[in-house]
């Protein structure tokens, strides 16, 4: 942010500027010189902290009126449903709003996995990018919990117990964990107490994501490092500010068309049912968006390993940027990597699929087929295809294919080839 | 400076330092600690059960300490079956007649060893239970058989109060 001598117009703007230099500070987020060949993929950024600041706003909200204690806690979520103006509408933002959270961030997620964004000089970015990933999953699930419902309560069951397969100390662990000998009231006060906090550390971390981008600045759709400010860049006030904020429009109606239409459709019947620790659900399963997790979990015979699996599976990626070291960024010119993305994208999917069916017969033969190919995706493929690949040559500014009348990766090479 | 000054420079920085960290750590065990069952969880360790309902092949489920226990009479069939397994077969080599004193009553804790379900009663490969969430069998004598769940469904403490009671806890 030292790139900037910025003085403010106005005599008080100045006086002020010179003691906290948030003008400064706002003149930098206006002129922020952006890749002029973004794409819609790289809206969900702006979309993700609108995200944000509504499961803050309406939770704060919901904790107005919400009460956290085993025998009120489920009275009170219905309350809130009936009896308090609008309550039902900022309860369904909120719950559907995890959702679309998460929509978001799978988007974001896969977005760099294409383009190559996680690479270097953007470790960092990526690795706090992770964090909030992994924070994210702990607020849903402490969330989830809080209505107290069948489903709050066997998913709690089942989640903490995932800590029991550490040898020797897991049991003492989950116990701690309780603040009892099973999921109970002092369990559902100390979610709460943490589904509150771990928002504002998402804050705090978003804050400290935009910052590392903004060291670099962005990475763009053909992945080459550019001159800022050139004739590659636009200032991010007004291009940038308008296509998010057109982006966000044509999120809210998916968002609205949830909320509105079908607002139960992502959760599960049985967490209508107040929670009963006597009988669990026929059939439990995580919210959509664990579910790949979950099959990976499941997928393996042996309890230790297959929660070291499912965190296995998160730990990966933050390492990613140290698997995939070709140092060609974008998917547009690696024709392998291209291909091996879109089949861990369909492996997810499946993941996903599985996760959500009983785990038996040909799901678990599934489960665990994909469940490897995830892993041998990470630290077989990539780190392979970063030595063997032939990539194609990148251009050398965003402007130069379109100046030189070459739309396409190949006709930038031949080019190249007669010069 | 001297060599037997420098010496006790250090000594005095490590003391500091081993004073500072226990210091340090004696504050926060009561932030952590307070996580753990407080008195009046603990209060609620026992409970007593009345029996003299229950007939042969029927089970009851009690509450214990917020778990789910299943209180089985077993049928002379389902006793046989337990315990004539081999004990090379079984994950968790438990006897049957150290799980089951009286080989009647089986009292153990409903809770699938696994992440914690509740299994179902008279289903499963070995007809014994069934666990819904992650598909571990277990048979007569509630050992593991099948499945994910590293061990058998935990026995816990209880006790014959008279042929009429039983006290878990």
């Amino acid at each position: 942010m030292s790139d900037h001598d910025y003085t403010p117009s106005s005599k008080f703007g100045k006086w002020f500027n010179d003691r906290l230099p948030l003008l400064t500070l706002g003149k930098h987020l206006t002129d922020y010189p952006t890749p002029k060949n973004l794409n819609y993929w790289w809206t969900f950024g702006g979309i993700l902290t609108f995200c944000l600041i509504t499961q803050i706003v309406t939770g704060l909200i919901l904790a107005m009126h919400y009460v956290a204690h085993a025998d009120l806690a489920f009275g009170s979520v219905e309350h809130i449903m009936r009896n308090v103006n609008y309550g039902w509408l900022i309860r369904y933002v909120h719950a559907n709003g995890a959702s679309m959270f998460f929509l978001a961030v799978y988007i974001h997620i896969f977005r760099s996995l294409y383009y190559g964004s996680y690479k270097s000089p953007r470790e960092i970015i990526w690795i706090l990018g992770m964090i909030i990933y992994i924070l994210m999953m702990a607020a849903a699930f402490m969330g989830y919990v809080l209505p107290w419902g069948q489903m709050s309560f066997w998913g709690a069951t089942v989640i903490t117990n995932l800590f029991s397969a550490i040898p020797f100390v897991g049991e003492s662990i989950v116990t701690w964990l309780w603040g009892g000998y099973s999921v109970d009231n002092p369990t559902l006060t100390r979610f709460f107490s943490l589904h509150y906090l771990i928002p504002f550390l998402i804050l705090g971390l978003v804050v400290l994501h935009i910052w590392a981008l903004h060291v670099p600045g962005n990475n763009n759709p053909i992945g080459i490092d550019l001159k800022k400010p050139s004739k590659d860049t636009v200032p991010f006030h007004p291009y940038i500010v308008i296509k998010d904020l057109f982006a966000l429009l044509i999120f809210l109606i998916v968002f609205a068309f949830f909320v509105f239409y079908s607002p139960n459709i992502l959760g599960h019947a049985d967490n209508y049912i107040e929670a009963n620790p006597m009988v669990t659900p026929a059939h439990i399963v995580p919210e959509w968006y664990l579910l790949p997790f979950y099959a990976i979990l499941r997928s393996v015979p042996d309890k230790l390993l297959g929660v070291i699996a499912m965190f296995g599976a998160l730990f990966i990626l933050v390492i990613l940027p140290w698997l995939d070291t070709s140092k060609t960024r974008s998917a547009i010119f690696r024709p392998l990597y291209k291909q091996f993305y879109w089949f861990l994208v369909a492996d997810v999917l499946i993941l996903g699929y599985v996760g959500a069916m009983p785990a038996e017969g040909i799901y678990l033969l599934v489960a665990r087929v994909a469940t490897a190919y995830y892993f041998a995706h990470f630290l077989i493929i990539l780190p392979i295809l970063s030595r063997k690949e032939k990539v194609l040559d990148v251009p050398l500014s965003i402007t130069e294919p379109v100046l030189g009348g070459a739309v396409s990766a190949s006709a930038v090479r031949q080019r190249k080839d007669k010069l | 400076m001297s060599e037997k000054k420098v010496k006790r420079r250090e000594f005095i920085f490590t003391a500091t330092y081993a004073v500072g960290a226990v210091g340090v750590g004696a504050t926060i065990w009561p932030l952590i600690d307070q996580m753990n069952p407080d008195a009046s969880v603990k209060a609620l360790a026992s409970t007593e059960v009345d029996i003299s309902n229950v007939e042969k092949g029927q089970s009851i489920t009690v509450l214990w300490r917020g778990k789910p226990v299943f209180i089985r009479r077993r049928t002379d069939e389902e006793i046989a079956k337990a315990r004539e397994v081999n004990l090379d077969e079984l994950k968790h080599p438990e006897k049957d007649e150290d799980r089951a004193r009286d080989p009647e009553w089986l009292v153990m804790l409903g809770v699938c060893t696994h992440l914690g379900c509740v299994p179902l009663g008279d289903k499963g490969e070995y007809g014994g239970w069934f666990c819904p969430c992650h598909g571990s069998h277990y048979d007569t004598s509630g050992r593991i058989r099948k499945g994910p769940a590293p061990t058998n469904m935990e026995v816990p403490k209880y006790e014959f109060v008279n042929s009429n009671i039983i006290k878990i806890g």
